[in-house]
């Protein structure tokens, strides 16, 4: 017990001292509020250890600089608002990072694995002429890293030799940290000239919805093909309202074009994990459970007893959808 | 004139369930069907309509990799390319090979090439493209030369016909080594070891919705 102490402690005064590690985390927000895949990647970094940076930049800091300013255990939160940050395109953003970066040298350099940090990250990374490490789910030590590969089918553990380290997190991997108990300082960015005329943002087109964000709900509802049209998707959304449920789609049900493509779970859409998952008509191909086998409970619908997703559900009903699922909402 | 480079990669084909080796290196490859990866389909694909729109003059298919590397190519090639560059990189080296090293590689044939875009082209010099992003769509204007990403939805690739992969046999493919190309792969990072992710529990199958109801009810979900 002693001995064990004696080598923790000893271990981290290595560690603090030998490294004096310090990340820089890219804030993700919208100009409004901020992204809740933020969060995951500050616990992510709290992991690593050291002194931890957030990097607000936009068109308009206020909102998200004043919830990370709450979060604890962060140092300082730099923020940048110009319209150079239109878009948030990684044109604009990659300089302002690299001259935070000359400033205060940081040892890690951090976001979310989401579509703004998987833009923005490999960007910086050849920049700094350095490897990222993409989609991290665990952080070993400052410099090893465990991330999914093959569509989740098997994790690789990996060292990073490089100096920095450039990683994006998989948000559904690391608890949310919650933004109180801190009082951090906001500081100006460097200054810099960081319009880029080789990209010019034009407009982006948001799916509206009054439900919950999917890679952040605790519970998913999602259809595939078994749906068979758009319009049953109507046994999906009422479903999904009776349990505050967050409605995903499988790719089938996106190309067939029941519904729009930022609801696709998967390998090539988003990872989710919630409380609870049901998947209703989805057969569960590979590239779908990559995107889904790490929420906490699998509920599978499907007619079909040999189908994929029973091997990975938790309950399992083989039946018509079209029957069962109205049926459950009733009696919810 | 303007060339497109599109970069394919040989991978175990999307389909086939992969198994991890007992020693934890890596995952098995041997004797596993392999294909395209899926995405670089796309992105072949989307070069050969530029060509056919005119909007480009020629595509060049590029894969960094072993001797197999070269099926991949022709497969870009009875797809519609012009031709390819096949970088032989294998061995230990090709187990380290890295999205830095592969980016340098592409940026010293692009330079060399004269390439205008890296994947896509257009004359004017500007391209208006519709991205993929979390929340919806979002729409760039970028400069050329650029590169561009394909995303699952930009097009349905083709199946390359008999007389096409016939033709494709003709198609010239230059080889060129990393060296050559005076790109450094030493290995950036070091595979501690690749292991099975956790298997779930067996599930179990429920007889009617209201077994369903009442599990949902017992872990307090509902």
């Amino acid at each position: 017990m002693f001995a064990n102490c004696l080598k923790s402690a000893r271990h981290n005064k290595f560690g603090s001292l030998a490294r004096f590690e310090s990340t820089l985390v890219i804030a993700e927000h919208n100009n409004e509020t901020l992204t809740p895949i933020t969060q995951a990647v500050l616990s992510a970094a709290k992991k690593i250890g050291g002194d931890i940076t957030v990097l607000v930049a936009g068109t308009k800091c206020g909102p998200a600089a004043a919830a990370l300013c709450k979060a604890n255990g962060i140092s300082k939160v730099l923020v940048a608002e110009s319209d150079a940050f239109k878009g948030f395109t990684p044109e604009s953003m990659t300089p302002l990072i690299l001259a935070t970066h000359k400033q205060f040298n940081f040892s890690h350099i951090m976001a979310g694995g989401s579509a703004f940090g998987k833009a923005l990250i490999p960007r910086v990374a050849a920049k700094l002429d350095v490897s990222p490490v993409s989609d991290v789910i665990n952080i070993k030590s400052s410099d090893t890293f465990v991330r999914p590969i093959y569509a989740g089918n098997a994790l690789q553990t990996v060292k990073v030799k490089d100096s920095i380290k450039v990683v994006t997190v998989r948000g559904t991997s690391f608890e949310a940290l919650p933004l109180e108990g801190g009082n951090a300082p906001t500081e100006p960015a460097p200054a810099g000239e960081y319009k880029s005329n080789l990209i010019e943002f034009i407009k982006q087109e948001l799916s509206k919805s009054d439900r919950p964000e999917l890679t952040s709900a605790s519970v998913v509802v999602s259809g595939g093909r078994g749906l068979k049209s758009g319009d049953n998707f109507k046994l999906i959304y009422s479903l999904a309202d009776k349990l505050k449920a967050a409605v995903g789609a499988s790719r089938a049900a996106v190309d067939a074009g029941y519904v729009p493509n930022d609801m696709q779970v998967g390998q090539t859409g988003k990872i989710v994990a919630p409380d609870l998952y049901i998947a209703v008509g989805i057969s569960g191909a590979i590239q779908h459970l990559a995107g889904m086998k790490d929420s906490k409970t699998i509920v599978a619908i499907n007619k079909d007893p040999e189908a994929p997703i029973f091997q990975v559900a938790d309950y399992g009903l083989v039946a018509d959808l079209f029957k069962a699922v109205p049926e459950l909402t009733d009696k919810l | 004139m303007s060339r497109v480079l599109v970069g394919v990669k040989r991978v175990i084909d999307y389909a086939v369930k992969i198994r991890v080796k007992p020693d934890k290196t890596g995952v098995v490859t041997e004797g596993v069907k392999h294909s395209m990866n899926p995405f670089d389909e796309i992105a072949i694909e989307e070069a050969v309509r530029m060509k056919e729109k005119k909007l480009a003059d020629e595509v060049i298919a590029v894969s960094c990799g072993p001797a197999q590397a070269q099926e991949t190519l022709r497969t870009a090639l009875a797809m519609g390319a012009d031709r390819a560059i096949h970088v032989e990189v294998s061995g230990a080296e090709y187990e380290t090979l890295q999205p830095l090293h592969v980016s340098k590689i592409l940026a010293k044939l692009a330079q060399e090439e004269k390439a205008n875009i890296v994947f896509i082209e257009h004359g004017q010099g500007e391209l208006t493209i519709t991205r993929e992003v979390d929340g919806g769509l979002e729409v760039v204007k970028v400069k050329t030369p650029a590169v561009l990403s394909a995303d699952l939805r930009l097009n349905e690739p083709r199946y390359a016909t008999l007389p096409n992969i016939m033709k494709a046999k003709k198609k010239p493919i230059k080889k060129v080594t990393p060296k050559d190309l005076q790109v450094d792969t030493t290995a950036r990072i070091e595979v501690v070891s690749v292991e099975d992710p956790p298997v779930r529990q067996a599930g179990s199958i429920l007889p009617d919705v209201d077994a369903l109801v009442g599990k949902l009810k017992e872990a307090g979900h509902v």
